[in-house]
């Protein structure tokens, strides 16, 4: 079947998707965005974060078709959505500095890479501080927080810690124990909040 | 907690003539831009046009003789392109292993444990691979189960591998038996007889699982040359490839390997899992195949950590002087050796623990059996060990009538100590000064569920949003314990990592590359190689190869070695680079200052400066149009093998240590445990990147964490089948079960390793289980002779 | 596999008569699981998610319509004070992401003993509004669950909406799971003051092969309350009375031992678990009448 669908504000077709798939699969293998990660596909690891209409979701659980007419916001649209909020005078602090400074990374220029997808060369306030506060290890489970912590952020502007650690409850990670984690949403908390104070 | 200022980024961090973003600096990942965009590819994330799908049918039972295999209905199937099965493998290698070949490639004619590869499927679409599977018709015919070490060493037991013929085989006393090493040290009865206290205890150790989030996946493309092109997500690249080409009946370089990125190791990625499979299929089919696990899948797809049945004997004097160590540790390696043989030697070796103790009586061994491989994870070995004897440490305590720190600290070996394999530890081991660091840490407030106000916060409380208390049935516990890890490969392992580092001058500016074969899984190795280059060879820009087969062997990243191993060979290297730089610079401008042939000179924020601080030149004026390049082998100081008797001998390279305290709350009318906070202290030697270091540090925290309260494989005994290969049934940490992490790091230098540093990542690991376990039993007064410990155990309903 | 869009109730009734082994998906949380892992393979998958009615919700005078894809998050956020005991339960589904898509519809579809909607919605009261092309229905949720993952929905009917009584009286709702967020419950236990009729309801979940109520332990209770003046004198309850609850409710299980908790522990837990819920409730109503001058 096709399946028509908004994925980071771009109109976007898949065809010929098996009914059984779901919109985790058609993001990563037809549509060119494997940012949202494939960890455990049963709603287990929040791997797999997207907003849908705004809501997020494990994007595992969700059949392809039920995403038909729908909105959805990846890992590599919360740059481009941060900037639509700033621009609606949102909380959402100064821009990050540019993309990659030049060094080198590792596997991720190594292969034959994926299908043509959408390059995010800025970094949403959320996307900085995970990489200021060392939240990012292996980085499996980076892009699903990155989207649960977005939105929580968006909701709730300066989180208790408690507050944190439920919104972020359905979001496992193997590498950090958490800590950083906890260190980058209280750092974008902590800048977000400087962003709106007036100036002295 | 106060929110820590962010730290510059390499490229801002130019201070003076001194090169910034060097070694000890908490410089940030050079792929985390790439990892936080969602840009990064993992092996999962691969893509080919025109490639296909791998699919593996594994065994339904876990002992059983394969009557017949029927592949014609799934090759019938539209959109099948092959299907193979063992009698379709290419040449006469089909078998594979780490140390010990005895891994079927695909199952002959019997499967040894549940969710072996039986037959493999290339299709246009998973779902079709999926389908086709299943329409492969096996029949079976079941036989007697191997499930512990009774069953394994019965008179009459199935033996897994008749006619052994590795080279274990003639060492073992059973051939269900993979390895065994006795350490025998001291004269026990003697010094049993100076005891006033003896405790023994029987301890149990359920299996647990590595968790990575990264499923294994990767892809193969077929090249024109007949070769393959191997994109995988792996820990070792050249161990792969020394397993792999065999069986393709491939010479090593065409098969061509490059990492992909790695979502979580912690040893389950040692061993093969999809690599063949993806490349037998591309071969035979001329496309390119991707193959990844579902999380189903991936509980069958890699080893685990091996459970243990261990039982312990100490005593001490009425002044808490330990006397005598008695040990025996059961692994079950379950069907396939993997690296048992390995983990064998580090449960002997490290099981008296940090403590003085010249008396002993050790023996450890594993086990073959039809329960599921197991092998590396995080701690190899000396996990098991010290949850047991950590439990001894405070049982004795308690005996003597001492404070259970004081004790530890009383008998807490030190630079000096001889180890129970005779080996004198030759560096700083400051076991005391650990536990005196993490007693000393403030404690968490009481009742903090109630800091919010009159209303409990469930969210702090055990049992979480689950609301199953408000404060009633809630007692406190406080444990503590300690842990020693060997770093890098032992007993005689020819133990190295080669670097290759270049020197060039890009846009007008001194860059160094570096290319290594390591395989970054998280751990932050990529970084700290840029950091070694920077410090070593002055320069600002560094940038780091995609790890391949192009370049020599780095050896695994495991036993907590990449940072010494590979960066040693990664400074070694840049040295060999300096030392050209320099002699070109000579060449060039030796003749215009006479410091040139005097003075010490140093590479430092892209200049030649003498120790004295006056620049001779820029970097890049002395590059000019030349590049320096060196590839250049470095291994560590040789270790030696344990006699096969005694079990003595120079085994390890390095020691590790870090201590735990943990704080809980028990509801102890349910069972259920909240960790309040689990606050370690570790040496590191030096860190080389403090925030990695942290990072570590809290990272193997929880995973120990885990194992206390929630992580288990659970085997049904009577079928040897997984129950629960799910995060629905497995369940690992989530945020909301874990506690602040205050981390005391120590830097004592290790003068043998590279800047003095001690492996880092495994340490955490080993004494974070048993102080949660010390802090629930001080709550709760039980026993606790298991972990994990569950509800059941902590209410008499087990 | 045919995906059938049904842009309406009726079409949904329709194409659900046409296609009685369709199994219909909302929020995914179940099935999707099954189709991810390969345990389940219908010739049809009929999503639910276009017919708008089935996330809305109405609040009347003795109970909530609650649509039957009404998210998890909207229960917890919205209807705290009318289904208390149900908010309760919302919280402790799985994570954020699910209670923002899965819904008490799919619970009751699903009808495992471990659906962390059902002792909620046992204790509170409630009738499934169950609908086909035949005409629609309303079963009453203690005849609803009939096995292990078994439900009275005949093969061509849908769940349209649960209803359930508005909270005249404090409910509380516990689950015990290994694990501090993100867990299936290894027993569950829901509990409801009625004082307008001067009973108490329970549920129980995970703890039998369908969710139960503990009838005996009810009964007991009712009377005991009763006999000691307790809805009007506004006492404690003694800790005899309470104890004796907690055994009929742990007798009231019939629980299995499996992989996530041992038959001896549920029955145990649930007594624990009844015990405090019991408590907290009855604290709770004794703070109310006493605010509101009652005794």
């Amino acid at each position: 079947m096709r399946v028509s669908l908004t994925v980071n504000g771009r109109a976007r077709e898949a065809d010929d998707v098996w009914e059984g798939e779901s919109l985790l699969y058609v993001l990563r293998e037809r549509l060119g965005l494997p940012g949202s990660k494939n960890a455990c596909e049963q709603g287990e690891c929040g791997s797999c974060t997207v907003r849908l209409d705004d809501v997020p979701v494990c994007s595992c659980l969700v059949a392809a078709g039920q995403a038909e007419g729908r909105e959805v916001v990846t890992v590599e649209g919360l740059a481009a959505l941060a900037g639509r909020r700033a621009a609606r005078g949102a909380p959402d602090g100064p821009d990050g500095p540019d993309g990659p400074d030049g060094q080198g990374g590792q596997g991720g220029q190594g292969g034959p890479g994926g299908p043509p997808g959408e390059g995010a060369t800025r970094l949403s306030p959320v996307q900085q501080a995970f990489v200021d506060a060392g939240a990012v290890q292996c980085g499996f489970c980076t892009p699903g927080l990155l989207v649960a912590a977005d939105e929580m952020l968006e909701r709730n502007p300066a989180p208790t810690d408690a507050d944190i650690r439920e919104a972020l409850s359905g979001n496992l990670c193997r590498c950090t124990g958490y800590e950083k984690i906890m260190d980058a949403v209280r750092l974008a908390a902590a800048r977000q909040g400087e962003a709106v104070r007036p100036c002295p | 907690m106060p929110v820590k200022p962010a730290v510059g980024t390499p490229a801002e961090v130019t201070q003076g003539s001194r090169t910034g973003g060097g070694v000890g600096e908490s410089t940030l990942r050079p792929d985390g831009i790439l990892k936080v965009t969602g840009e990064f590819a993992y092996a999962s994330d691969m893509w080919h046009e025109d490639m296909l799908w791998g699919q593996v049918l594994r065994s339904p039972v876990a002992h059983a003789e394969i009557l017949s295999v029927d592949t014609g209905e799934a090759l019938a199937t539209p959109g099948v392109h092959a299907v193979m099965t063992y009698d379709d493998l290419p040449t006469g290698v089909r078998t594979y292993g780490l140390e010990i070949q005895d891994t079927p490639v695909l199952a002959h004619g019997r499967v040894r444990h549940h969710g072996e590869p039986v037959a493999i499927v290339a299709a246009d679409h998973p779902e079709t691979a999926r389908r086709a599977a299943a329409r492969i018709r096996v029949e079976y015919r079941e036989l007697p189960l191997v499930t512990d070490e009774s069953s394994a060493t019965a008179p009459g037991a199935p033996l897994l591998h008749e006619d052994r013929a590795d080279h274990r085989a003639g060492h073992v006393p059973h051939p269900n038996v993979v390895h065994r090493q006795p350490i025998v040290r001291g004269d026990v009865a003697a010094a049993r007889g100076r005891a006033d206290f003896v405790v023994e205890g029987e301890y149990t150790f359920g299996m647990q699982d590595q968790a990575f989030l990264g499923p294994e996946s990767g892809l193969a493309v077929p090249a024109e040359d007949g070769g393959v092109d191997l994109y995988v997500a792996t820990q070792w690249l050249h161990a792969d490839l020394r397993q792999i080409a065999p069986v393709l009946g491939l010479p090593e370089d065409k098969v061509r390997m490059t990492l992909s990125g790695v979502g979580g190791a912690f040893g389950g990625r040692e061993d093969l899992s999809m690599q063949i499979h993806a490349c037998l299929l591309a071969l035979r089919t001329g496309r390119p195949v991707k193959i990844v696990y579902n999380r189903f899948e991936s509980f069958f797809g890699h080893v685990h950590r091996h459970p243990a049945r261990i039982h312990y004997e100490h005593g001490a004097t009425k002044d808490g002087r330990l006397t005598h160590m008695k040990c025996r540790i059961v692994l079950d390696g379950g069907a396939y050796a993997s690296t048992s043989a390995a983990v064998v030697g580090n449960a002997a070796s490290l099981s008296a623990g940090p403590y003085v103790l010249d008396d002993v009586d050790i023996e450890a061994l594993a086990l073959y059996s039809n329960n599921p491989p197991c092998g590396a994870m995080r701690g190899f070995g000396a996990v098991q060990a010290c949850f047991a004897y950590e439990a001894q440490m405070d049982r004795l305590a308690d005996a003597v009538g001492m404070d259970r720190v004081g004790f530890r600290q009383l008998n807490a070996m030190s630079q000096g100590t001889v180890m129970p394999t005779g080996q004198r530890v030759d560096s700083p081991a400051p076991v005391a000064e650990l536990l005196r660091r993490v007693k000393a840490m403030p404690m968490p407030p009481r009742r903090q569920w109630l800091a919010a106000g009159e209303q409990a916060d469930v969210r702090e409380l055990p049992g979480g949003l689950s609301n199953t208390t408000h404060g009633e049935g809630v007692v406190r516990g406080v444990g503590y314990a300690v842990g020693i890890k060997n770093v890098g490969f032992s007993e005689g392992f020819d133990d190295y990592s080669t670097a290759r580092v270049r020197m060039e001058v890009v846009g007008g500016e001194a860059v160094a590359t570096v290319h290594t074969a390591m395989a970054e899984v998280g751990q932050g190795g990529v970084t700290v190689l840029a950091q070694i280059a920077r410090t070593e060879l002055g320069v600002v820009r560094v940038t780091i190869q995609p790890a391949d087969t192009r370049v020599g062997s780095a050896g695994s990243t495991s036993a907590s070695r990449q940072t010494y191993v590979t960066g040693g060979a990664v400074r070694n290297a840049c040295g060999l680079v300096r030392e050209k730089v320099l002699e070109l610079g000579r060449r060039r401008f030796g003749t215009y200052h006479p410091a040139w042939a005097t003075a010490e000179l140093l590479l430092e924020g892209g200049r030649v400066v003498t120790d004295g601080g006056e620049v001779l030149a820029d970097l890049a004026d002395v590059l000019g149009d030349e590049a320096v390049e060196v590839e250049e082998e470095w291994r560590h100081r040789p270790t030696e093998p344990f006699d096969l008797r005694t079990g003595q001998g120079f085994g390890h390279v390095q020691y590790s240590f870090a201590a735990h305290r943990a704080v809980v709350e028990v509801d102890t009318e349910l069972g259920l445990v909240k960790v309040v906070e689990l606050a370690c202290a570790q040496d590191v030697g030096k860190a080389l990147n403090p925030l990695s270091v942290i990072g570590q540090i809290q990272g193997g925290t929880v995973q120990g964490l885990g194992m206390a309260l929630m992580e288990e494989i659970v085997v049904d005994p009577g079928t040897a089948k997984v129950r629960n290969p799910s995060f629905t049934d497995y369940l690992i940490p989530t945020i909301l079960d874990t506690p602040d992490l205050p981390v005391d790091v120590l830097e004592l230098a290790d003068h043998h390793a590279p800047y003095g540093l001690r492996g880092v990542g495994e340490a955490p690991t080993l004494s974070s289980t048993p102080a949660v376990l010390a802090a629930i039993r001080d709550a709760t007064g039980l026993e606790l002779n298991r972990t994990p410990v569950r509800p059941e155990h902590l209410t008499g309903t087990a | 596999m045919d995906f059938l869009r049904p842009a309406s109730w009726e079409e949904a009734l329709a194409a659900k008569a046409a296609h009685p082994a369709a199994v219909p998906i909302a929020g995914g949380t179940d099935v999707m699981v099954e189709i991810n892992f390969d345990h389940r393979r219908p010739e049809h998958l009929m999503d639910l998610n276009r017919i708008g009615e089935l996330g809305e919700w109405e609040v009347g005078e003795e109970s909530v319509r609650l649509g039957a894809a009404v998210p998890y998050t909207a229960i917890m956020e919205h209807l705290r004070g009318e289904l208390p005991g149900l908010a309760l339960a919302s919280h402790t589904v799985a994570s954020p992401q699910i209670r923002n898509r899965g819904g008490v519809g799919g619970n009751l579809g699903t009808a495992s003993p471990a659906g962390d909607a059902h002792p909620a919605l046992l204790a509170a009261g409630a009738e499934v509004e169950a609908g086909s092309v035949r005409g629609s229905r309303l079963i009453p949720i203690d005849a609803f669950y009939t096995g292990v993952k078994r439900n009275a929905l005949a093969a061509d009917e849908l769940i349209r909406a649960v209803h359930i009584r508005k909270a005249d009286g404090p409910q509380q709702y516990s689950k015990v799971g290994t694990r501090n967020a993100m867990v299936i419950a290894v027993c569950a236990f829901g509990l409801a003051l009625h004082p307008a009729s001067r009973t108490v309801r329970t549920g129980i979940g995970s703890a039998a092969p369908t969710p139960v109520r503990a009838r005996t332990a009810e009964e007991f209770l009712n009377a005991a309350l009763d006999e000691g003046g307790f809805w009007d004198n506004g006492r404690s309850i003694t800790p005899s009375v309470a104890q004796r609850f907690a055994e009929l409710c742990s007798a009231a299980c019939n629980p299995v031992d499996d992989v996530r908790g041992t038959a001896g522990y549920r029955r145990h837990a649930v007594g624990v678990l009844a015990r405090r819920t019991l408590a907290w409730t009855w604290e709770s109503y004794r703070g109310t009448a006493a605010a509101e001058g009652g005794v």
